[in-house]
């Protein structure tokens, strides 16, 4: 694992959905980067969301980390419902099951929170639509260890509640359409 | 929006010093990225601002610590939670169970309670629970004490209903409780075979033999050699051909006794094969 690699986050709750699909759609078939994606999704289902976002990723594979799993670039996680998804400085993942925060497990704002700590200034995290808060903080903290923050346009967004408290707990993130997000994205992952 | 507190990795490791000398309590081998977290989150209520204020506090008074150690351990808990999970422990692993004469079970950091209570349910539907003595042992004295009394928020029983339910339950799950104001107990004829005790896996030994031993989402809190070690004791106290219980998204494949262990069910049954 070399330290040097980006780390894209993205997280998206409500109304998050066909902007994710576009994203997966729109990378190359080799990608550079190591992406963790954070969702507000139900608990104690049978989740098919993994297999889901695999048929429009190209078939590149969207893994469910384990505890303690190595993070390698050029993968695509999701983090697993009902649990936060924390990243040890060792490049593991480790998860969490305690309180929900924003009223969420997993947290956006936990994932972006302990993944700012490890990938410093490496990290684009992007807030897409959602209806509640979470992310806001997250982005507060990648912005202060020098990464990157982008935000979906909440006019483009199905539910703009998510973005727009991101962006105003964030002057300094960039809100962009979900057309130039998905380009922005193929673009660092080239 | 008021400051929030700060505390760096390295003031983690001076707290985790200062615990371990004073207190007595080995935090070492706990995963630094939810230590943390717990700990932030500690402060955070505590309106404490910085890793020399925690000193202080936790130095300061006799119950200081016991607070600490009460709220930097993580309680949440479900019953039936991942009620496929519960699926397969009804249809594989109690048929198993049924031909001992005395079922002996531990749920190791079990919280306050409701994966225990889960299980004397499974056991009760079988008919096994009256030769079933379950253990539930927890770091967290509090929880201990509230498992015993068998309380639960009456809020929540619509969702463990649901993952009752979900999880194979045919039985009218608001026969397990008696409901009073906002709280049920949980019935005593489920409770009458539990024992519930303070047991820290960090440091304390093997205490009896089990054919069945439930560790769920406990050793995620740990980095890989601890959760080693726990396995190790897992191990050690499970009967031949014995259960062994883990979380969804925990794995023994980081561990050197994985190989004595036989995968049963994707849903991180294992049994002991050697």
């Amino acid at each position: 694992m070399q330290t040097g690699n980006t780390l894209i986050l993205i997280g998206g709750s409500a109304g998050s959905m066909p902007v994710l699909f576009q994203i997966l759609e729109g990378l190359p078939a080799e990608i550079t980067s190591t992406i963790v994606i954070v969702l507000h999704r139900q608990k104690n289902v049978i989740s098919e969301f993994a297999n889901i976002l695999t048929k429009h990723a190209g078939n590149k594979r969207i893994i469910e980390p384990e505890d303690k799993q190595l993070i390698l670039p050029g993968n695509i996680y999701l983090a697993p419902q009902n649990y936060h998804l924390l990243i040890e400085h060792d490049f593991t993942f480790s998860l969490d099951y305690s309180e929900l925060v924003n009223y969420s497990r997993p947290s956006i704002d936990v994932t972006f929170e302990s993944a700012a700590q490890v990938f410093k200034n490496s990290i684009t995290g992007i807030v897409l639509s959602g209806a509640n808060s979470d992310g806001a903080s997250g982005l507060s903290t990648i912005i202060s260890q020098g990464g990157k923050a982008l935000v979906q346009d909440p006019a483009s967004a199905e539910y703009p509640m998510m973005p727009e408290r991101a962006l105003q707990q964030n002057p300094l993130a960039t809100h962009l359409s979900p057309h130039k997000i998905v380009r922005l994205i193929a673009w660092l992952n080239t | 929006m008021k400051p929030e507190p700060e505390l760096s990795l390295q003031d983690v490791e001076d707290i985790v010093e200062v615990i371990h000398s004073n207190f007595g309590y080995d935090f070492k081998g706990y995963a630094r990225a939810s230590l943390q977290r717990r700990m932030l989150r500690v402060m955070d209520t505590l309106n404490i601002k910085t890793a020399g204020q925690l000193q202080d506090f936790l130095l300061g008074t006799d119950c200081a610590f016991n607070y600490f150690l009460e709220h930097i351990t993580v309680n949440v808990t479900e019953m039936f939670r991942d009620p496929e999970f519960y699926k397969i422990i009804r249809s594989t692993v109690i048929p198993i169970l049924a031909s001992y004469p005395i079922i002996k079970i531990w749920h190791a950091g079990c919280s306050t309670g409701e994966e225990v209570f889960s299980m004397a349910i499974l056991l009760h539907e079988a008919g096994l629970l009256q030769r079933s003595r379950i253990y539930g042992t927890d770091v967290n004295h509090v929880n201990i004490e509230k498992a015993k009394q068998g309380i639960l928020p009456l809020e929540v029983m619509k969702d463990y209903t649901h993952n009752y339910m979900q999880s194979g339950g045919v039985h009218d799950f608001a026969t397990y409780y008696s409901a009073r104001y906002k709280q049920v107990i949980i019935d005593k004829k489920l409770r009458s075979n539990l024992i519930f005790a303070q047991h820290n896996l960090v440091a304390d030994q093997v205490f009896n033999e089990f054919q069945l031993i439930f560790c769920r989402n406990v050793l995620i809190y740990f980095n890989k050699e601890l959760q080693n070690k726990v396995v190790k004791l897992f191990y050690d106290s499970l009967a031949p051909l014995g259960y062994l219980a883990l979380g969804s998204k925990e794995t023994m494949h980081y561990t050197p006794v994985k190989h004595d262990f036989a995968t049963v069910d994707k849903e991180k049954i294992y049994r002991r094969i050697k």
